[in-house]
C-alpha cells in the first residue's frame, strides 16, 4: 500500500502495527526498541508494541475499532487544509462489528472525506472465526452507501494497484472501503497458541501456498527481474540490520524515571505535581 | 483451585442451578482468553454459552435486554480496559432501569464479569482498574474478590443478586492465587467487608490483589516496627460496608487505603471522605491513601507505578509516627 501513496498521506491502524511503523519511516531500531521500552523507541519507550507512531502515521491503537472514527477525522483535517492527500484507515474483521465503525462510515460519506477504509480480513477475531462473529462476512459491502471492493491481500501487486485506484477515487468521490483478504499465521498474541480454534493444516497450507512474500519472490525470479542470488544478498543484509537493531534494543538505555510523569498534560498548570503511591514524591510534570 | 478454576466452578454451578442462565462474551466458547469458561459450552450447549461479536456496547446492551426479559445474563468483557464503550449502557440503561420504571422492570439478573488490574506486562490497555468509575453509579453493585475462595462465593452472590453487578477479577491472581475451595454451592454476602487480619494500631483497607500487598506490608510493620495492623478487604466496592471500616478506625484511630488505580478520585477518596466525617474525633492522624500515580498506566516503570508493599509500609510508618 505504501508504494501507492506518498509520505504526505496519512495512515492509521490498530494494534498490529509494527510493519506499518517501519514502512512509514521508522527504523528497525525504532520499532524494536519501542517493544523493549528503551529511549531509542519511536515513542521513547512509553507506548510499547501497540503504540508506535511517526509523521503522518497515527499508530498503533489498542482499543479495537476506536481508530476508525479517528481516521475519518484525520481525513477531514486533510480535506479542510485543502491537501491532495488521503487517509488510509485500517481495521480488522473483528473490529468490523464495532458500532463506531459505522458511525465513521456515515460521517465520511456525509462529508465526502478522502478516507480509504481498509478491512483486513484474516478470518479470525482473535479466537472467533469471521463467520461466527459477523452476520455478513462480505466486509466490503458493509459500508452500505460507501462503495467497496474485495482485494486479494496476499498478492502484493494487487494490493498496490487497488490502493492506487482507491486513492484516485477517493480524492474526487469520497470514501471507499477495501476488504483485503489475508491470513494470520500465529496466534493473536503471546497468550494465544492459535490452534485451539483452527487446525495446524490450515495454517500450514496458507503459509505454503499463499504467503505474499514467497509468492512475490517466485514471480519476480521467474520473470527474470532479479536473480536468486540477489535475493539471498537482500535477505542477508536485512537479517544483519535486524540483528543489530535487536541487540541495541536489548541494551540501549531506558528513559529516565521522571518521564513517567511527563506528557500527561500540555502546559500543565504552574506547580502541577503528579501524586501517587510513593508519598514522598510529588512529581513535576511537563 | 486457582482463581480461574473457582470462577469456572461458580459459573458451572450457576448454569446448572438456573436453567435461564446464559454466558456470553468475546471468545468464551473455546474457553475464554483466561480459560474461565472451559468446558461450559460442552456441558450446557451452544445456546447457553456462546461467543458474541467484538462489540462491548453490544454485549452489555444485549445482556441488559436479556436480563430485563427474565433470563440470567452473565456477560464477559474480555479486559476491564475495554469496558468503556459499554459505559453508557451500564450508566444510563442498566443501573437506572428499576428506578425509572418504578419497579415495573429491572435488569437485576445481569452480571458483567471482567478481568482487571496490573499483571506486569499489560501496559496501558491490559492493566487498568476502573472500579472508581463504576462506584459513582447508584443502582449498580461493584465487587472484587481477593482470591479463589472469595471469588466463587461472591460471583454466585452477584449472579443471584437482583441488581446489576460488575464483577472485577484481578487477572494477576488468575493462576497465582491457589486456595482450598469448597466444591459445593455457597454464597458470600455482598456489601460486607471482611477483617482479614485483626490489629490494634492501624487500619488498612484494600480490595482485590492489593489486600495481599497490604498483608505483606502489615507483616513487615509488625516485625520491624511493632505496629499491629488491621487489614480489611472491602470485597464489595459499591455499596460499601462503611460500618466495618468505621468501627475499625474508631478502634485504631489511623487509616490507610490502598489501590492500584490512580489516586485522584480513586475509590480511596470516597472511603477517606466518609471516615473523616464519621470518625473525626477518633482519628489520631490524617488518613493516608497509597495509590497509583495520576498517569495512564505506564508501559515502562510499572514497578514504580503500582503501590507495592514498600510504599504501603512507608504509609503505615507515617501514620504510626504522626
Amino acid at each position: 500500500m505504501e508504494a501507492a501513496i506518498t509520505k504526505d498521506d496519512s495512515v492509521i491502524t490498530a494494534y498490529r502495527a509494527h510493519g506499518w511503523t517501519y514502512i512509514r519511516g521508522v527504523s528497525v531500531l525504532g520499532v524494536l526498541a519501542e517493544l523493549t521500552g528503551k529511549s531509542s523507541g519511536c515513542a521513547i519507550g512509553k507506548g510499547g508494541s501497540m503504540h508506535m507512531y511517526c509523521k503522518n502515521f497515527y499508530g498503533g491503537n489498542g482499543i479495537v475499532g476506536a481508530q476508525v472514527p479517528l481516521g475519518a477525522g484525520i481525513a477531514f483535517a486533510i480535506k479542510y487544509r485543502g491537501e491532495p492527500n488521503v487517509c488510509i484507515t485500517l481495521y480488522g474483521d473483528g473490529a468490523a462489528n464495532q458500532g463506531q465503525v459505522f458511525e465513521a462510515f456515515n460521517m465520511a460519506k456525509l462529508w465526502n472525506l478522502p478516507c480509504i477504509f481498509v478491512c483486513e480480513n484474516n478470518g479470525y477475531g482473535m479466537g472467533t472465526s469471521a463467520d461466527r462473529a459477523s452476520a455478513c462476512i462480505d466486509y466490503y459491502t458493509r459500508g452500505d452507501y460507501v462503495p467497496g471492493m474485495r482485494v486479494d491481500g496476499m498478492d502484493v501487486l494487487a494490493v498496490r494497484e487497488a490502493t492506487k485506484f482507491a486513492k484516485d477515487y477517493v480524492l474526487t468521490n469520497g470514501p471507499i472501503l477495501l476488504e483485503t483478504a489475508t491470513y494470520r499465521y500465529h496466534g493473536h498474541s503471546m497468550s494465544d497458541p492459535g490452534t485451539s480454534y483452527r487446525t495446524r493444516e490450515e495454517i500450514q497450507q496458507k503459509r505454503e501456498k499463499f504467503d505474499p512474500i514467497s509468492t512475490f519472490k517466485q514471480k519476480i525470479v521467474t520473470a527474470n527481474l532479479v536473480t536468486a542470488d540477489e535475493i539471498k544478498k537482500i535477505e542477508a543484509e536485512v537479517r544483519k540490520e535486524v540483528d543489530e537493531a535487536a541487540e541495541r534494543a536489548k541494551t540501549d538505555p531506558e528513559i529516565p524515571l521522571k518521564e513517567l510523569y511527563n506528557q500527561i498534560y500540555y502546559q500543565p498548570p504552574k506547580d502541577y505535581h503528579v501524586r501517587g503511591c510513593d508519598i514522598t514524591i510529588q512529581a513535576p510534570s511537563s | 483451585m486457582n482463581l480461574v478454576q473457582s470462577v469456572n466452578n461458580a459459573m458451572d454451578i450457576a448454569l446448572a442451578s438456573d436453567p435461564s442462565a446464559v454466558l456470553f462474551g468475546e471468545d468464551v466458547a473455546f474457553g475464554g482468553v483466561f480459560r474461565c469458561s472451559v468446558e461450559l459450552r460442552d456441558k450446557y450447549g451452544r445456546d447457553r454459552v456462546f461467543n458474541s461479536p467484538l462489540s462491548e456496547q453490544g454485549i452489555v446492551a444485549f445482556g441488559i435486554g436479556l436480563a430485563c426479559a427474565g433470563a440470567t445474563a452473565i456477560a464477559e468483557i474480555q479486559f476491564a480496559d475495554y469496558i468503556f464503550p459499554a459505559f453508557d449502557q451500564i450508566t444510563n440503561e442498566a443501573v437506572k432501569f428499576r428506578y425509572r420504571t418504578g419497579n415495573l422492570f429491572d435488569c437485576g439478573k445481569l452480571t458483567i464479569r471482567t478481568p482487571c488490574g496490573a499483571v506486569g506486562h499489560g501496559a496501558l490497555y491490559h492493566s487498568q482498574s476502573p472500579e472508581a468509575f463504576f462506584a459513582h453509579l447508584p443502582g449498580l453493585k461493584v465487587v472484587m474478590p481477593r482470591g479463589p475462595n472469595q471469588a466463587k462465593g461472591l460471583l454466585l452472590s452477584c449472579i443471584r443478586d437482583d441488581n446489576p453487578c460488575v464483577f472485577f477479577e484481578p487477572k494477576i491472581l488468575y493462576r497465582s492465587a491457589i486456595e482450598e475451595v469448597p466444591t459445593g454451592d455457597y454464597e458470600i454476602p455482598l456489601s460486607k467487608a471482611e477483617i482479614v487480619q485483626e490489629g490494634n494500631d492501624v487500619t488498612l483497607v484494600g480490595w482485590g490483589t492489593q489486600v495481599h500487598v497490604l498483608l505483606e506490608a502489615a507483616k513487615i510493620a509488625q516485625e520491624k516496627l511493632g505496629v499491629s495492623c488491621e487489614v480489611i478487604d472491602l470485597r464489595t466496592i459499591l455499596p460499601w460496608d462503611y460500618n466495618t471500616v468505621s468501627e475499625s478506625v474508631c478502634k485504631t484511630g489511623r487509616l490507610m487505603i490502598s489501590h492500584e488505580a490512580p489516586i485522584t478520585m480513586g475509590f480511596a477518596s470516597e472511603v477517606a471522605a466518609f471516615v473523616q466525617n464519621e470518625c473525626f474525633l477518633n482519628l489520631e492522624a490524617p488518613i493516608e491513601r497509597v495509590c497509583g500515580y495520576d498517569t495512564p498506566f505506564p508501559h515502562m516503570y510499572e514497578a514504580f507505578f503500582i503501590p507495592d508493599k514498600w510504599r504501603c509500609l512507608e504509609g503505615i510508618k507515617k501514620l504510626a509516627n504522626y
